[in-house]
């Protein structure tokens, strides 16, 4: 720390916002950076004998050769990409309704129940899912009282549960933001619309929509990321068929001890969830900076 | 032709009540084509309630509306010959300048030639063709006016709602918009509709004048008629300056009506002002007395007092509030203590006043405005008049 030049004050200035980033910096160094550099040199190395390694593309190549990798790569993309969009979907009128719909205690209360459920941990919840959707769980059980069918139903371990179980997970997260977003929609602009000969369509389409675009963009990043990352909900709800891409990696490093490729796999990840997010800033035409902002 | 065809815009018996509080009671109005009605009230008064009646935002609870003679109950915003200048313009931010003139073209499925022809034909009528590129944030205050007006013209509506939309310009632009739009409006010859609690921008603008409180109407009339010939306590004391006091009618012989005020002194007045009171003499009196009725002549230099029919007194100066052509004086009357507000004349004899000055005020009978005491009328009117000072 030379400051030969600088004054006393410039110095004091300095070594303040220096103290100040400290944490955030240790964060970034310690838990992001140095993580992810060595992640990226363990993915490049290769085993040739007990504690020797060599630099090697082995562990990419091995990714994009063996069908099972990439399509589960492929598959998790997918369906994280249509889980986002449900959500989506699904969160929007809900956050419409709460944000411009609900006045005063009616909005806390909506407000509230969508957060309820994420006082329990993510385990607990998808137990619950598990208890409602088994061969012998409530709904089954319901189904063979009502008469509607003869046997016991199974209703998890397949697609469909694990897109329900990561919508539901996700759905505060699309919540909060759109709510936010649409709560500082000024309501005379939505009048405006309709005064002007706009329809429900219309102005949801040319006004609402437009105007909540960085929400829509941030809470779309956050469900994504999470979905994409998930590995609890697919794994319980979905079993040995959920083949999802974060299950490969946990296979890598825990059951095959391979970590040169489970590292691979890890990095391509990342890569993906970058991928797809830029993508989708790009195509929806907002910017990173706005979204967080 | 029949009668109601006459009419852009008619109300009638229009009640909005909201639980038990009644917001707009029973107004009837008829407003003729290419007219200014504005719509004057304190703030609570019932009037936004009003219009977003008309403009279909809200349904009466009982009456009916009707545009250009056809029934608009149950009709809905998007569907009806209005559309609205909001308080706040409430422009499309997201969209550029052109494309918020456009945007009711569009909804109307107008194809892209017209739309784009009539939307430079009203940006060039309201004084800012050049402007279609620009994003809203790029506007002045006065240039987003002209467009959010622009944005309903271009649909040539049938009346023209506008909510307060002077309310968030600085005063020098208020006052310049004030002239823009009456000279709009003019040249266009599209009814609008204006509401307002700024007595000011009512009477400039307007053809007719509805003053309205606590829900209802209590006058429609020219703002010539609103301020010289008020039928309420409640219009004499919101629309202008008023000094303000209440009386018993005392007699009423040789041409003029005696009031003795509650606080001392009596004030004569026209025998005509009290010949419809029911009572006659003994009956409670609201007085009122513009500022500027009232002539001020240095003390004792000649004697008003003399002449009869003719209200004299005197005056300590309490306060000068010097305002250019709007001056005036605060006095103390001498014999009573009553405060009154009276205008200092523009030709500049008085501009030697001081505090402490005593001055001669005089203002013919026919000057003095006089309405019997009604209960809720008195309360009302000066408790407005406080709000609007």
């Amino acid at each position: 720390m030379k400051n030969t030049s600088g004054s006393v004050a410039g110095g004091g200035l300095k070594l303040g916002v220096l103290l100040m980033a400290t944490p955030l910096l240790l964060w970034l160094v310690l838990l992001v950076i140095l993580p992810h550099l060595d992640l990226l040199m363990v993915s490049l190395r290769e085993r040739i004998s007990y504690g020797k390694y060599a630099f090697s593309f082995a562990n990419y190549i091995e990714f994009f050769t063996e069908p099972l990798y990439w399509n589960t790569y492929v598959r998790t993309a997918t369906m994280s990409i249509l889980a986002t969009a449900l959500t989506l979907v699904i969160g929007f009128p809900i956050s419409y309704y709460i944000a411009k719909v609900m006045r005063g205690r009616g909005k806390s209360v909506l407000f509230l129940m969508c957060l309820i459920p994420f006082w329990v941990s993510e385990l607990v919840r998808t137990f619950g899912w598990m208890i409602l959707l088994r061969e012998s769980g409530v709904i089954s059980h319901f189904l063979q009282w009502a008469g509607l069918v003869d046997g016991p139903v199974e209703m998890l371990y397949n697609d469909v549960t694990i897109m329900v179980g990561l919508v539901y997970t996700s759905m505060l997260f699309m919540v909060v933001p759109l709510v936010s977003v649409l709560d500082s929609l000024d309501d005379s602009l939505i009048e405006a619309g309709y005064d002007l000969g706009g329809n429900a369509f219309t102005v949801t389409r040319d006004i609402v929509i437009p105007h909540a675009m960085p929400g829509i963009a941030s809470g779309c990043i956050v469900v994504f990321m999470l979905t994409l990352g998930n590995y609890l909900t697919p794994n319980l709800l979905g079993g040995k068929s959920s083949l999802w891409f974060t299950e490969q990696i946990y296979t890598q490093f825990i059951t095959r001890f391979n970590w040169e490729s489970g590292s691979a796999f890890g990095f391509l990840l990342l890569v993906l969830s970058s991928l797809i997010v830029w993508l989708g800033l790009k195509l929806s035409r907002q910017t990173l900076s706005d979204t967080v902002g | 032709m029949n009668m109601v065809d006459q009419f852009d815009l008619e109300c009638r018996d229009v009640v909005k009540t909201f639980g038990q509080f009644k917001a707009v009671d029973k107004v009837s109005l008829t407003i003729p084509p290419g007219s200014f009605f504005s719509i004057l009230g304190p703030s609570g008064c019932g009037k936004t309630t009003l219009l977003r009646m008309l403009a279909g935002f809200i349904e009466p609870t009982a009456g009916d509306i009707l545009i250009k003679g056809k029934s608009v109950l149950g009709v809905a915003p998007n569907r009806r010959p209005v559309n609205m200048v909001f308080q706040h313009l409430a422009l499309f931010p997201m969209m550029n300048v052109a494309q918020n003139v456009a945007y009711g073209l569009r909804r109307r499925g107008v194809d892209r030639a017209t739309i784009d022809k009539k939307v430079a034909e009203t940006l060039a009528r309201v004084g800012l063709p050049d402007s279609g590129p620009k994003q809203i944030h790029q506007l002045s205050g006065g240039q987003k006016q002209r467009i959010a007006i622009a944005r309903c013209l271009v649909l040539e509506p049938a009346v023209l709602l506008l909510d307060e939309p002077l309310g968030a310009l600085d005063l020098k632009l208020r006052e310049h918009m004030k002239v823009e739009l009456k000279q709009l409006q003019h040249e266009i010859g599209t009814t609008f509709v204006y509401i307002t609690h700024d007595q000011s921008e009512a009477l400039v603008m307007s053809d007719q004048v509805a003053v309205m409180n606590a829900g209802r109407f209590e006058q429609v009339g020219t703002p010539q008629e609103l301020y010289y010939k008020p039928d309420t306590p409640f219009v004499a004391g919101f629309v202008g300056e008023s000094n303000r006091w209440q009386g018993t009618l005392e007699t009423i012989a040789d041409g003029q009506a005696i009031i003795r005020l509650d606080s001392g002194g009596v004030i004569y007045t026209d025998p005509e002002q009290v010949a419809n009171i029911s009572h006659g003499v003994g009956q409670r009196m609201d007085v009122f007395v513009r500022p500027e009725a009232i002539t001020i002549t240095a003390k004792g230099q000649d004697g008003p007092a003399a002449a009869p029919g003719v209200n004299a007194m005197q005056g300590r100066v309490e306060n000068l509030l010097f305002n250019g052509a709007a001056s005036s004086v605060q006095l103390r009357e001498t014999t009573t203590g009553h405060e009154m507000n009276v205008a200092l004349p523009q030709t500049g004899a008085f501009a030697g006043l001081r505090n402490g000055d005593e001055l001669d005020l005089s203002w013919s009978a026919g000057q003095t405005k006089c309405f019997a005491v009604t209960k809720t009328g008195a309360a009302s009117a000066s408790a407005s008049a406080e709000a609007v000072a």
